[in-house]
């Protein structure tokens, strides 16, 4: 039987005070409430929360103006309002383990620990950029932090995440003869619930049991269509999940404090048993989907309200209110990272655009015809961990 | 040490000698495993390498394809078998986005070293939805190769080539061919992806065709060599890279071309033959160069319908007569 316990309504309240879970004593569940269980960490780490957290949003704000002022082209799907979702879920890893995301990606880069500066070049269309310039906003990839994309087709990544869970699970226990150590997340917007490829994603990951964390960032709309409006069972996301015997928890996006424990908790126990499991990550866009949108379907009402639970700024006032920093320790931090941000758009800018020979070059690995093989960006040339 | 073997069994020693010597390499795809194939190409690797390695999945071909890709993505070598290319179609998105462009989108921190492979073209009265030609649609997409055995001793060494690339390779196989038998060598080997072979030397006429059909070229060859028309027939063996200069080479000595594509006419292998023959040997043409395809039509069940709109060796020989003025 089974039995869905919600603390409260999405639609309410955006602040959850417990992850909601979906139990069920013959199928799936996660171990519910186990993340209050969880400690939070130090406060050194706590301080790097914040930092990454404010890093990502003073990124973007510059990328904005960067576009703004033509630098960056294409499309920028900018992530201010969900810093805590990608801060909050990957620190719940380790170093080894694999995250993909789809196209509004700056955050889980930075988050998973890309130099800013590779990827400002990037959306300047930069050869220093994370992909020489040939990727854009949509396809950050960082494959020494085990970042691997950054993919512009919604849903698409699904599947290839499920790849990404079954290689390092491959690699452990087929190659090495050993245990699973490793946990993908896979991220995803809310919109993406309704590819084909997710659904495809999910039945094979739970029919391979594989080590796979969907995240459903759920911010309440695809590009412009409200969720209610496009998604059945919207104020019930986890049902889809359950649908497919997966675990799934509700988790709240715009709190880290709560963010993290509920995640570590699941990261640690898909880690020990590998199966996948499915996250409704509660959180809120706090710009338009793309920088050229009005967003005429939403009153300014609801933005204004959902702004005032900003998670940068929750954070903050945690930090403040247990003594870990001081105003004047908040103040600072932002003007670092101000300084930080503005010598990043100093060296993209000053990155030199990819030579015209790039144009055939990494379209094949081998030689043949026009194209003249692949090599590693210049941000890689002294690390290991590429393929290339 | 050669000997006569199936095509099908070719592919599978192509796919298991190679297993036998990289961990990274595992087979998925439908009834691959436990089914033994759905055309007993996979028979006995479940036996061989287990659960782990030879892998069924559901009828799910974006799933499994885009499992593949992120597997290959992490340095593993996947063999993804669709029962049929005509499945693929659900996939575009994966095999045509993700697999081949990945390298190019991530500046060359992620190859893609994967094979998908299976069976390509009309099987039998099978209607429209199951009869697909693929090559021409895919060949029109940078970051993947192309291979078309058209003979057990091409399946095996083109799919060694193939599992061993480093970029993601089509293989394109015959429902009709499995069965066909012929010599092939028990020892690794395997043939270079983009080489085309000239499987029978003539001087009036160079007739080029990919796969199954280089049968019907050959057949057509035979027929015509009565009349005094003296082919060349050559196998392409990759369709990308395409071996343009073994055909130049060829049509500057017959002065005379022929293409034979299953595909349909339109922005198609043939088209694009033809465009590159008459680009680097229009001096040298006696005619233009003349196609023969599948009919522009969608695959018809009844069998002699089928039969018509296939190529066959009657309309390689109209061809073939019509572009050395012997019509």
């Amino acid at each position: 039987m089974l039995h869905i316990d919600f603390h409260h309504s999405a639609k309410k309240t955006r602040m959850l005070t417990d992850p909601t879970t979906v139990t069920s004593s013959s199928t799936p569940s996660t171990q519910a409430h186990a993340s209050e269980q969880v400690p939070l960490p130090g406060p050194d780490v706590l301080k790097k929360w914040l930092y990454d957290m404010k890093l990502i949003r003073e990124f973007e704000v510059r990328a904005m103006q960067a576009y703004q002022n033509k630098l960056a082209g294409g499309f920028l799907h900018v992530y201010n309002g969900q810093e805590a979702v990608a801060v909050g879920t990957i620190a719940a890893l380790q170093k080894g383990d694999p995250v993909i995301t789809a196209y509004r990606d700056h955050g889980h880069a930075l988050a998973r620990g890309m130099d800013p500066k590779v990827g400002m070049a990037e959306l300047f269309g930069r050869i220093d950029g994370c992909a020489k310039g040939k990727g854009g906003s949509m396809h950050f990839f960082d494959v020494p932090n085990h970042m691997y994309g950054g993919h512009g087709i919604v849903g698409a990544q699904t599947p290839v995440g499920a790849g990404l869970a079954f290689a390092t699970m491959y690699e452990d226990e087929v190659i090495n003869k050993g245990k699973n150590s490793h946990v993908t997340l896979c991220f995803l917007g809310d919109g993406a619930l309704n590819q084909g490829a997710f659904h495809e994603a999910a039945n094979l990951a739970k029919v391979m049991n594989l080590p796979v964390i969907y995240i459903v960032e759920n911010n309440r709309y695809a590009m412009g269509t409200a969720i209610e409006r496009c998604t059945s069972a919207a104020d019930s996301l986890l049902h889809k999940a359950v649908a497919y015997g997966m675990d799934a928890v509700k988790i709240n996006g715009m709190d880290i404090t709560e963010t993290y424990p509920a995640m570590k908790s699941l990261v640690d126990d898909i880690r020990a048993n590998p199966r996948p499991a499915f996250v409704d990550m509660d959180c809120y866009r706090f710009k338009g989907h793309s920088v050229s949108d009005p967003r005429k379907y939403r009153t300014s009402e609801e933005e204004l309200e959902n702004e005032a639970n900003c998670p940068i700024e929750n954070l903050s006032k945690f930090l403040l209110s247990s003594g870990v920093m001081e105003e004047a320790d908040i103040k600072a931090m932002t003007k670092e990272i101000r300084t930080e941000i503005r010598a990043v758009v100093k060296w993209a800018e000053e990155s030199p655009p990819p030579g015209i020979e790039e144009l055939y070059h990494d379209v094949y690995v081998e030689e043949w015809g026009p194209y003249t093989g692949t090599s590693l960006p210049n941000f890689m040339k002294d690390k290991p961990g590429g393929q290339a | 040490m050669s000997r006569t073997i199936e095509f099908r069994d070719a592919l599978r020693e192509a796919m298991s000698g190679e297993m036998r010597d990289d961990a990274r390499i595992f087979l998925i795809g439908e009834e691959v495993a436990e089914y033994d194939g759905a055309y007993k190409v996979s028979r006995g690797m479940l036996e061989e390498f287990g659960p782990r390695r030879i892998i069924d999945t559901p009828i799910s071909e974006t799933g499994f394809a885009g499992l593949g890709i992120g597997a290959a993505m992490m340095g593993l070598r996947p063999i993804v078998e669709f029962m049929s290319w005509s499945f693929s179609l659900v996939a575009a998105d994966q095999i045509l986005n993700n697999a081949p462009k990945m390298l190019y989108m991530s500046g060359g921190q992620l190859r893609v070293p994967i094979v998908f492979r299976g069976n390509d073209g009309a099987g039998g009265q099978l209607g429209s939805t199951h009869s697909w030609c693929v090559e021409s649609l895919y060949a029109n997409v940078p970051g993947l190769k192309i291979v078309i055995p058209s003979d057990p001793y091409d399946a095996k060494g083109l799919l060694t080539a193939a599992i061993r690339d480093p970029d993601p390779v089509f293989c394109l196989e015959s429902e009709r061919m499995l069965s066909m038998t012929g010599g092939v060598p028990e020892e690794a080997y395997s043939i270079p992806i983009g080489q085309a072979v000239v499987r029978r030397e003539g001087t009036d006429c160079t007739v080029v065709s990919f796969g199954r059909p280089v049968h019907f070229c050959m057949e057509a060859a035979e027929e015509l060599a009565k009349e005094g028309i003296d082919c060349e027939v050559i196998d392409g063996r990759s369709i990308k890279p395409l071996d343009i200069d073994t055909i130049t080479a060829s049509v500057r000595k017959t002065n005379c071309c022929v293409v034979v594509d299953q595909s349909w006419s339109f922005a198609s292998i043939g088209s694009e033959v033809a465009a590159q023959v008459h680009r680097y040997c229009f001096d040298d043409l006696d005619n233009h160069v003349h196609r023969v395809h599948s009919d522009d039509v969608p695959a018809p069940y009844a069998h002699d319908l089928e039969a018509e709109m296939l190529p066959n060796a009657r309309k390689i020989c109209e061809a073939v007569r019509s572009a050395t003025y012997n019509a």
